[in-house]
C-alpha cells in the first residue's frame, strides 16, 4: 500500500486536518471579500457589544467587528508561518545536507551552532530578536527562522548519513556524479517524506509562535489583526466583553489542532510502524 | 558524561556570544535601538559610555561577561544604574516555582490518563483520553489563561485573578502552563506503555498469574517511565518559554515579567542577563536529565 493510499484511509483526523488547512488558506486569501466590515471601520455607538446579526461575533474596542479581525488574523498567521517555514526549510535542508555529506569539521561546527540555538528555551530567542529589531512581519519571520532551521538541519543530516552509503548513491558516485548532484537528485528526494512531516508540524508551531510574540507585544506592529494581538487587546475587557478575547483564540486553537492532526496522519502514512504514537 | 558537560559549556558560551553581540550584528546604531531615534545627544553619549558602547566589541563582550559573573552588571538606563543581579535573584524563584508546579500538574494529569488509555486500548476510554489530549496540545496558553480567569476567578470567584501572594495565586498559572505538556505527555505515556505491554516480561508476569494492576504498574509502567524522563527534560525548555506568556497573563513576578518590563524600558543589560539566565536554567536541566537517564538505566551507564 502506498503512502498516499494510507493517508486517504486515515480516519477522520486526516480529513478534519485537511479541511481546516484548506479553510485557513481560503480565509487568508479572501479575507477582504469574506469580511462583513472593513478591518479599520470603527463604530463608537456599538463598542464592546455582544454578538448581533450585524456583528456575528460581536464588537471590540471602538466598535470594531470581531469577525472581520478574526478573518484578517488568518491572513497574518498565513503570511508569517508560510514564509518562516519556507525560509527555515531552505536554510536547514541546505546546511543539514552539507553537514551530513561533508562530515568532519564542517559537520562538527554546524552541529555545535545548532546546539547553541537549541540552548534557548521555547520562543525566548525569537522574542529577544524581535525585541531588538522592533515589531514587523518580516522581523517575526526572520526571528522564527533564526531558530526554526535547526530542526530541518538535524533531520536532513540524519537522513543523509543513513542514505549516503546506499547502493544507488554508490552507483551514482561511480558514474561520476558530483556531491551537489548526489545531494539534490539522490539524497534529498529520498529524505522528502520525513521533511514534509517536519514542515507540517512546524507550520502550527510558527502560527503559535507568531501569535505568542504578538500577544507579548513583540510580534506584529500595533494595529495589525494578529490572533495573538487580538487576544491581548481582549483581555482588558474579560469581564464586560469576554467574546473579544475568546473568538480569536478559538480560531487559533482550531487551526493548530487541524495542522497537528494533518501532521499525525501524514506521519502515520509515511511510516506505518509509527501508528498510534 | 564529560562529552555531555563539554557540549553544555560550549552551548552556554555560544549563547553568551550571541546574546551579548546581537546588537552589533544588526545594522544601525545600538543606541538608536535602546533609546529610540529622538533621544538627545547628551543621553546618547551618556548611554554609550555607561554600556561601554565606545569600546570595541571584544572588550564589550569581556566587560559584560565579567560584570555578569561578578554580579557587578548594572541596568543600562543612564540615570538609575542599579545592579541587575538582585532583580534576577528575586524573579528566579517565582519562575522556578511556576514551572515546577506546572510540571507536577502535567504529570498528575498525564500519567493516569496515558496508562488508562494504553490499558484499555481501542475502547471509548482510550478514544476520549486521546481526543482530550489532541485538543489540549492545541490550546494556546495566552488564551487558556484568560478563559480560566473568566471561569474560576470572575464567574465562580474561587481563585484570585492575578498576583502571587499565596498558593491560591499559583493554581491557575500552573494549570495554564501545564495543560499543553499534560496533553503531550498523555500521548507519550500511552505510546511507551503500549510498547512496554508488548514485551516478553509482561507476558511472563501475566503467565505467572500476577494481577493486571501489578503487571500494569509494577512491570510495564516502570519501564515505560524511562523515555518519559528524557522527554520531561526537553519539555522543560518549552515550559520556560511558555512561562513568559503565562507570567504576563497572571502578572506573576517571575523572570518573564522582568524580561518584558526590561524590553519595554529598553534596558538591554537586564534583557541580556535575563535571557542568559533562562538559557542557563534550560541547559542545566537538560544536562541533569541526561545524567539522570544514564543513572536510571544501567544499559546507558555501561555504554558511556
Amino acid at each position: 500500500m502506498s503512502a498516499a493510499q494510507r493517508f486517504r484511509l486515515n480516519s477522520w483526523g486526516a480529513r478534519f486536518g485537511l479541511a481546516v488547512a484548506c479553510a485557513w488558506v481560503f480565509t487568508a486569501l479572501f479575507a477582504p471579500w469574506l469580511s462583513p466590515h472593513a478591518p479599520d471601520a470603527i463604530d463608537l455607538t456599538r463598542e464592546l457589544s455582544p454578538p448581533t446579526s450585524g456583528h456575528p461575533l460581536g464588537t471590540g474596542e471602538n466598535g470594531i467587528d470581531v469577525l472581520t479581525h478574526v478573518l484578517y488574523g488568518a491572513r497574518v498567521s498565513l503570511e508569517v508561518s508560510f514564509f518562516a517555514v519556507v525560509l527555515s526549510a531552505a536554510v536547514g535542508i541546505t546546511l543539514g545536507g552539507i553537514a551530513g555529506y561533508a562530515g568532519g569539521l564542517v559537520d562538527e561546527a554546524l552541529m555545535r551552532g545548532v546546539d547553541v540555538l537549541l540552548a534557548f528555551p521555547g520562543i525566548l530567542l525569537a522574542l529577544f530578536i524581535t525585541a531588538v529589531l522592533g515589531p514587523s512581519l518580516a522581523n517575526v519571520v526572520f526571528a522564527l527562522s533564526f531558530t526554526g532551521w535547526t530542526g530541518y538541519a538535524r533531520l536532513t543530516r540524519g537522513q543523509v548519513l543513513t542514505l549516503r552509503e546506499r547502493d544507488y548513491v554508490q552507483a551514482a558516485r561511480a558514474l561520476g556524479s558530483g556531491p551537489g548532484r548526489i545531494l539534490a537528485r539522490h539524497l534529498l528526494p529520498n529524505a522528502a517524506g520525513p521533511l514534509l512531516v517536519q514542515a507540517t508540524f512546524a507550520l502550527p508551531g510558527a502560527i503559535v509562535a507568531e501569535a505568542s510574540l504578538s500577544f507579548l507585544g513583540l510580534g506584529v506592529p500595533p494595529g495589525t489583526p494578529s490572533w495573538g494581538a487580538l487576544v491581548d487587546q481582549g483581555t482588558q475587557y474579560l469581564l464586560v466583553a469576554p467574546h473579544v478575547a475568546l473568538f480569536p483564540g478559538i480560531a487559533l486553537a482550531v487551526t493548530v489542532l487541524g495542522f497537528n492532526l494533518l501532521g499525525d496522519a501524514l506521519r502515520d502514512a509515511m511510516d506505518p510502524r509509527h501508528e498510534g504514537r | 558524561m564529560t562529552r555531555r558537560l563539554v557540549s553544555a559549556v560550549i552551548a552556554m558560551v555560544g549563547a553568551l556570544l550571541l546574546v551579548s553581540l546581537f546588537l552589533h550584528l544588526v545594522p544601525g546604531d545600538p543606541v538608536d535601538v535602546m533609546l529610540g531615534e529622538q533621544a538627545t545627544q547628551v543621553d546618547r553619549a551618556a548611554l554609550r559610555q555607561a554600556v561601554g558602547l565606545d569600546l570595541p566589541w571584544y572588550a564589550q563582550l569581556w566587560t559584560f561577561a565579567r560584570d555578569l559573573a561578578t554580579g557587578e552588571l548594572r541596568t543600562s538606563l543612564p540615570p538609575f544604574q542599579r545592579k541587575v543581579l538582585p532583580a534576577l535573584g528575586a524573579a528566579l524563584p517565582y519562575t522556578l516555582l511556576l514551572t515546577v508546579s506546572a510540571m507536577a500538574v502535567s504529570l498528575v494529569l498525564a500519567l493516569p490518563l496515558g496508562v488508562m488509555a494504553a490499558a484499555r486500548r481501542g475502547t471509548p476510554v482510550d478514544a476520549a483520553a486521546m481526543g482530550v489530549s489532541v485538543a489540549g496540545v492545541a490550546l494556546p496558553r495566552f488564551w487558556l489563561g484568560p478563559v480560566l480567569i473568566i471561569l474560576f476567578a470572575l464567574k465562580l470567584d474561587w481563585l484570585p485573578v492575578s498576583g502571587a501572594e499565596s498558593w491560591r495565586h499559583l493554581v491557575l498559572p500552573a494549570f495554564t502552563l501545564g495543560t499543553a505538556l499534560a496533553a503531550f505527555l498523555a500521548r507519550m505515556t500511552r505510546a511507551t506503555m503500549l510498547e512496554a505491554l508488548r514485551e516478553d516480561y509482561v507476558t511472563v508476569a501475566r503467565a505467572k498469574g500476577l494481577s493486571p494492576g501489578v503487571v500494569l504498574w509494577k512491570h510495564a509502567f516502570r519501564n515505560a517511565l524511562l523515555p518519559l524522563v528524557t522527554v520531561l527534560g526537553l519539555e522543560f525548555g518549552a515550559l520556560l518559554g511558555g512561562a513568559i506568556v503565562t507570567e504576563k497573563v497572571f502578572a506573576w513576578p517571575g523572570m518573564g515579567t522582568l524580561l518584558l518590563t526590561a524590553i519595554e524600558k529598553r534596558d538591554y543589560n537586564t534583557v541580556r542577563a535575563t535571557v542568559l539566565l533562562f538559557t542557563f536554567c534550560y541547559v542545566v536541566v537538560n544536562t541533569l536529565t541526561d545524567l539522570t537517564y544514564a543513572w536510571v538505566d544501567p544499559r546507558v551507564r555501561r555504554r558511556s
